[in-house]
């Protein structure tokens, strides 16, 4: 019972945060919030005892790319002049867009909407469990996409190297 | 859980949060006295014996000055920057163990307030949210000096994360869990990690140095270009809480290297002793390795000049970071061939 109580409540923080996202009319608030909303989902992973899980998506997300983002933003130091002026139709399309997304999830997700007690009995999230279950189950995926990173890492190098700067 | 429980977590809680606030306020007075020192002048003599209420007097100083915001700045998170900086240095202690169990009023009370089965990943997790007190500080503050010192600083402690995380995976190798008691399991009496991973020490202390922004790395707050950094606009206590924190920082940071190379509250010859004595013996040592490195953070300090940025970038991602990937593999290839997988 009150484990329902800290998810329910868990669940409305995130969607009011989510939502501040995309509400709040300054772009750095705007990241701020997302990363109070990464803060949210990591709680969502400790109540399902998911401690690595959190502890990743803190370090990875709310660490490392939303400073990255702050970063951006900081440097172009955009202000209320500008603003693109959002036309009407764009608008109303947006929200056409959204709702059906919306709907299709509902759709979809239906059936796991109920929430289950004994999700805390539930270890796949912790180092270990997950480790053998990467490297033994998932091993030919993982790798592959460990190359896929490496490959993604070694492109960012050579287009920041592409032209041969002499710096002493 | 019972009422006991809660009531020893608790004592517990402030007690650690106190004792990091102490020490954090005589490392200020101690770091002047040690300038002093090497400097060869005499250092702060005048508030009580030897200067000893200087922290107290610098303290209420900080409250008595003018509390200024900006005009043009944005004002919450003006006030939220210095309270996040606090926040994630103090709160790495939750998972520091700081001595073996004590026995007080007929219970086993454990020294540490919380034992995660992730404990390195959450220090790396807290250092990782240390960016934001500084960015968001630096950013509100509406001014080009501070903007350039946050700046400054999130891309130092960017660079200094990955090394410091590729470092410590030899850790986690030789030891096989990444909670802070598994690591200190594997160090007893004087088997302590430093003699088989003494470069792995050197950039783990090197990325530390950065992370909490201690010269030779305290470009963040540069005084001959950038004035006074990220915390040129910040007065008062504001300004006092970001001082501050860098010296809780750096006393939480010496801890972790004496837990994680030097065998935290391990020490030789402890099987001799048993029960209360042991533990209070274990506390003191561990207290007294963790004041030794934070000897050595001012020692470096007041002995080594600052790094160029450039110097700076070019020591985290081209030195420290393969230095680091190489001693991983060398390691794990080493614990692969001892375990007999070839």
């Amino acid at each position: 019972m009150t484990l329902e109580l800290i998810a329910y409540i868990l669940g409305g923080l995130t969607i009011g945060s989510a939502l501040m996202v995309v509400l709040s009319n300054h772009p750095i608030r705007s990241v701020l919030y997302l990363v109070i909303t990464f803060f949210f989902i990591s709680g969502h992973f400790l109540l399902m005892n998911a401690q690595f899980l959190a502890i990743v998506n803190i370090i990875v997300y709310a660490g490392a790319i939303m400073v990255l983002f702050l970063f951006t933003l900081m440097l172009l130091n955009l202000n209320q002049s500008d603003e693109p002026n959002s036309k009407n139709y764009l608008s109303l399309s947006a929200i056409i867009g959204g709702g059906s997304l919306l709907l299709i999830l509902i759709a979809a997700l239906r059936d796991e909407f109920t929430f289950n007690e004994a999700i805390h009995e539930n270890y796949s999230g912790l180092v270990e469990n997950l480790g053998n279950t990467l490297f033994t189950k998932y091993l030919v995926p993982f790798e592959i996409s460990s190359i896929l990173f490496i490959s993604a890492m070694v492109g960012a190098v050579l287009l920041a190297k592409r032209e041969n700067q002499q710096i002493d | 859980m019972d009422l006991a429980f809660i009531i020893e977590k608790f004592s517990l809680v402030l007690l650690v949060f106190l004792i990091s606030l102490g020490v954090a306020a005589y490392s200020t007075f101690f770091e002047r006295k040690l300038a002093g020192w090497i400097q060869d002048r005499i250092g702060p003599n005048r508030a009580g014996p030897f200067g000893l209420l200087q922290p107290i007097a610098d303290g209420v100083k900080m409250f008595l000055k003018e509390d200024f915001i900006p005009k043009n700045s944005d004002k919450w998170l003006f006030i939220i920057g210095p309270g996040i900086s606090m926040f994630t240095a103090l709160i790495t202690s939750t998972i520091i163990p700081w001595g073996p169990p004590v026995e007080v009023f007929g219970r086993q009370v454990t020294l540490q307030i919380a034992d995660f089965n992730i404990g390195i990943l959450f220090i790396f997790g807290v250092v990782s949210m240390g960016v934001y007190g500084i960015m968001i500080g630096g950013w509100s503050s509406n001014n080009k000096y501070s903007l350039f010192g946050a700046i400054r600083a999130s891309s130092q402690m960017i660079s200094y994360e990955l090394a410091m995380g590729i470092s410590l995976i030899t850790i986690i190798l030789m030891s096989g869990g990444l909670s802070l008691n598994d690591i200190l399991d594997h160090q007893k009496g004087i088997n302590w990690n430093i003699f088989y991973q003494p470069l792995c020490f050197l950039i783990f202390f090197i990325c530390s140095l950065a992370e909490t922004n201690r010269a030779p790395f305290d470009l963040p707050e540069c005084e001959s270009e950038l004035i006074g950094g990220y915390h040129t606009e910040y007065t008062s206590m504001k300004l006092g809480l970001f001082l501050f924190s860098e010296y809780v920082a750096m006393f939480i940071s010496s801890a972790i290297i004496s837990i994680l190379f030097f065998g935290g509250y391990h020490f030789p010859g402890e099987t001799y002793f048993v029960g209360n004595t042991l533990a209070i013996i274990s506390i003191l040592v561990f207290f007294a390795k963790t004041f030794f490195f934070v000897f050595i953070f001012m020692w470096i300090r007041w002995t080594i000049p600052r790094f160029r940025f450039d110097q700076l970038m070019h020591l985290g991602w081209k030195t420290l970071i393969p230095l680091a990937i190489i001693n991983m593999m060398i390691t794990g290839i080493i614990i692969a061939i001892y375990e007999g997988w070839f």
